[in-house]
């Protein structure tokens, strides 16, 4: 992919990549604007383990025959960006199982509750 | 390139393409607190999905240098989610981000070096895309580990100013600037006397210094805002790391995190009407304290306080009583006691609400999940729009740790730092009562003129202690 003679295919590239990285930021507002106030931070939380996702990125850096970063970097590359999807999703999935609506007995609530 | 990998890479983008869309159904879901749950578990499924296509073109020869950190990174991240406390949550919050963002870095400085090693001019977009992400992704990672120990409050939660720190910020910034410019318009060793790599981590070394210097003038009280735009720095540095890598689903993903994260620091500024530079620039605890030391030392002057007792009877008798929770709620971790006092209230037939402040506590929504925790229904958290209209029908507003957010000077003293925020209005209330430590300004360092009116008394003491001496005397009576 990386060479001489590709500056005219690889502006084309580089605008579909754009392309795609502008509509997903309108995507993000639209999607984003409509959670109300009482799930800000389980949203916030949730979005810090979507950006875990720079995992990949990660593995492909790291996954090669000779890692240019080493192997001592290649592996903190791995786990820095491994640490960021478990412990987001993690979290996320801790904030959001207190979430309930109102149970109305009492009995019901004390029954529920932990001690 | 034989049709056999490309076939391949076909797969792996259709498996990139789907976990695009999980992300963006994920989110949609986390819109409703029914839904949520659902919402976080396909965001999951989608980073799994992710992961398994990335997998098959790895070169396994070397397995362990990736399975390793996977491994331990999924057991470090499972058990540190698991076992923080829900009030250490922003500063959990801010760790992973941090990581994250790190990284993003990090996976830059790998491509920058490939790149480097391969000989000849470094390709401009390249180069760009590289140092967007390098520098983005250290001022994330480096801003996030201050404000982690911000919170954690290993070190000072105050704003740490010195003279000319705007002009060392600015000075950092143009450094790792020119690093930039150098590296992106391969004009090393020419402009300079250093070689690409080198002139690179200079830029990479200013960049996490200004991670670090950026965040500490933050008060604690910005830290929502802070929280916010740190998590979208690290969606931009993922999102140009996918433009080095050529990888869709980076470009997305960091995308929809770098929008909502923006989002999310827009309305936070704005709920204190304050503007993000005001709150990167301003050192709002430095500036009140000016603010403060000019108006005239009312400590103790009418403020009345109230025994238990009294607090008790007033709450006992009352028709509705609204619970306004700040920080202090969160240090004293007192919202089971709370939640309990509540529910001997209701037993007795008072109506209680919640008044949530956009801003209060150390991330956006931090009120919400503390008191979800204690099991308080969420239909029963009211946002400051929908509450404010509530308090001249109340009859004890319970301010709990809270102050700026509730600090009338906000609406009435044009001279106040805070005037002009958006505040609860408790003092409309027939009766407010302040839990508070002591009559120590607090963090602000503003004072409270809420505490002087006539129908205002405070209630002195750590607030779980004082909540729970509510909640024994509401039995009694």
């Amino acid at each position: 992919m990386r060479g001489s003679g590709r500056d005219a295919t690889m502006s084309a590239h580089l605008l579909a990549e754009l392309t795609v990285f502008v509509l997903a930021v309108f995507v993000g507002f639209e999607v984003i604007s409509k959670v109300p106030t009482t799930l800000h931070t389980p949203l916030m939380s949730a979005t810090n383990a979507i950006h875990g996702i720079v995992l990949v990125g990660a593995m492909l850096v790291a996954g090669i025959a000779d890692p240019k970063l080493g192997v001592v970097f290649s592996m903190i590359v791995v786990f820095l960006a491994t640490l960021n999807v478990f412990g987001g999703f993690v979290v996320t999935e801790r904030m959001l199982q207190m979430f309930k609506p109102r149970t109305p007995p009492a009995a019901v609530r004390d029954g529920s509750r932990q001690p | 390139m034989t049709s056999d990998v490309s076939a391949t890479q076909t797969w792996i983008d259709a498996a990139y393409l789907l976990t695009g869309v999980c992300f963006i159904l994920g989110l949609h879901y986390l819109s409703s607190p029914r839904t949520a749950r659902f919402g976080n578990r396909v965001a999951a499924v989608g980073m799994l999905i992710a992961l398994v296509a990335t997998g098959v073109v790895l070169y396994w020869g070397t397995w362990w240098i990736v399975i390793a950190p996977l491994v331990v990174g999924a057991i470090v991240g499972v058990y540190s989610a698991r076992a923080v406390k829900m009030t250490a949550m922003p500063q959990m919050v801010a760790l992973f981000n941090g990581a994250g963002g790190g990284a993003a870095a990090l996976v830059s400085t790998a491509e920058i070096l490939q790149l480097i090693s391969s000989g000849g001019p470094l390709p401009i977009d390249q180069a760009l895309t590289i140092m967007l992400s390098s520098i983005i992704g250290s001022i994330s990672f480096a801003g996030s580990i201050i404000a982690f120990l911000k919170l954690q409050e290993w070190m000072t939660g105050r704003p740490i100013t010195y003279p000319g720190q705007q002009f060392v910020n600015a000075i950092i910034l143009l450094v790792a600037l020119a690093a930039a410019v150098l590296v992106i318009g391969n004009l090393t060793p020419g402009a300079v006397p250093l070689d690409t790599t080198t002139t690179y981590f200079i830029g990479l070394a200013a960049a996490l210094l200004l991670g670090v210097l950026f965040v500490l003038p933050i008060g604690g009280a910005d830290m929502p805002v802070i929280i916010s735009l740190l998590n979208s720095f690290t969606g931009l540095a993922a999102a140009m790391t996918g433009f080095v890598l050529s990888n869709n689903v980076l470009i997305i993903s960091g995308a929809l995190v770098g929008a909502s994260g923006t989002l999310l620091t827009i309305l936070m500024s704005r709920a204190m009407n304050r503007s993000i530079t005001n709150v990167l620039f301003g050192a709002f605890g430095a500036v009140k304290a000016v603010g403060g030391a000019a108006a005239p030392d009312s400590s103790g002057g009418n403020v009345r306080a109230a025994s238990v007792d009294d607090v008790a009877t007033m709450l006992a008798y009352a028709n509705q009583v609204v619970v306004v929770p700040g920080y202090g709620m969160a240090v004293a971790q007192a919202q089971h006691s709370v939640r309990d006092l509540a529910d001997s209230l209701e037993k007795r037939g008072v109506e209680v609400k919640y008044a949530i402040h956009p801003v209060a506590g150390r991330m956006p929504g931090h009120m919400n999940v503390l008191l979800a925790e204690a099991n308080v229904p969420y239909p029963q958290l009211f946002d400051m729009d929908d509450i404010n209209p509530e308090f001249p029908r109340t009859d004890v507003a319970l301010v709990i740790g809270a102050n700026d957010v509730t600090n009338p000077a906000a609406r009435n003293v044009p001279a106040s730092p805070i005037f002009g925020m958006p505040i609860l209005d408790v003092d409309k209330a027939h009766n407010v009562v302040v839990l508070k430590r002591s009559m120590n300004p607090g963090f602000a360092g503003i004072d409270n003129p809420l505490y002087e009116e006539p129908n205002t008394v405070m209630l002195f003491g750590d607030a779980k202690k004082s909540v729970d001496a509510l909640n024994s005397a509401v039995k009694t009576l």
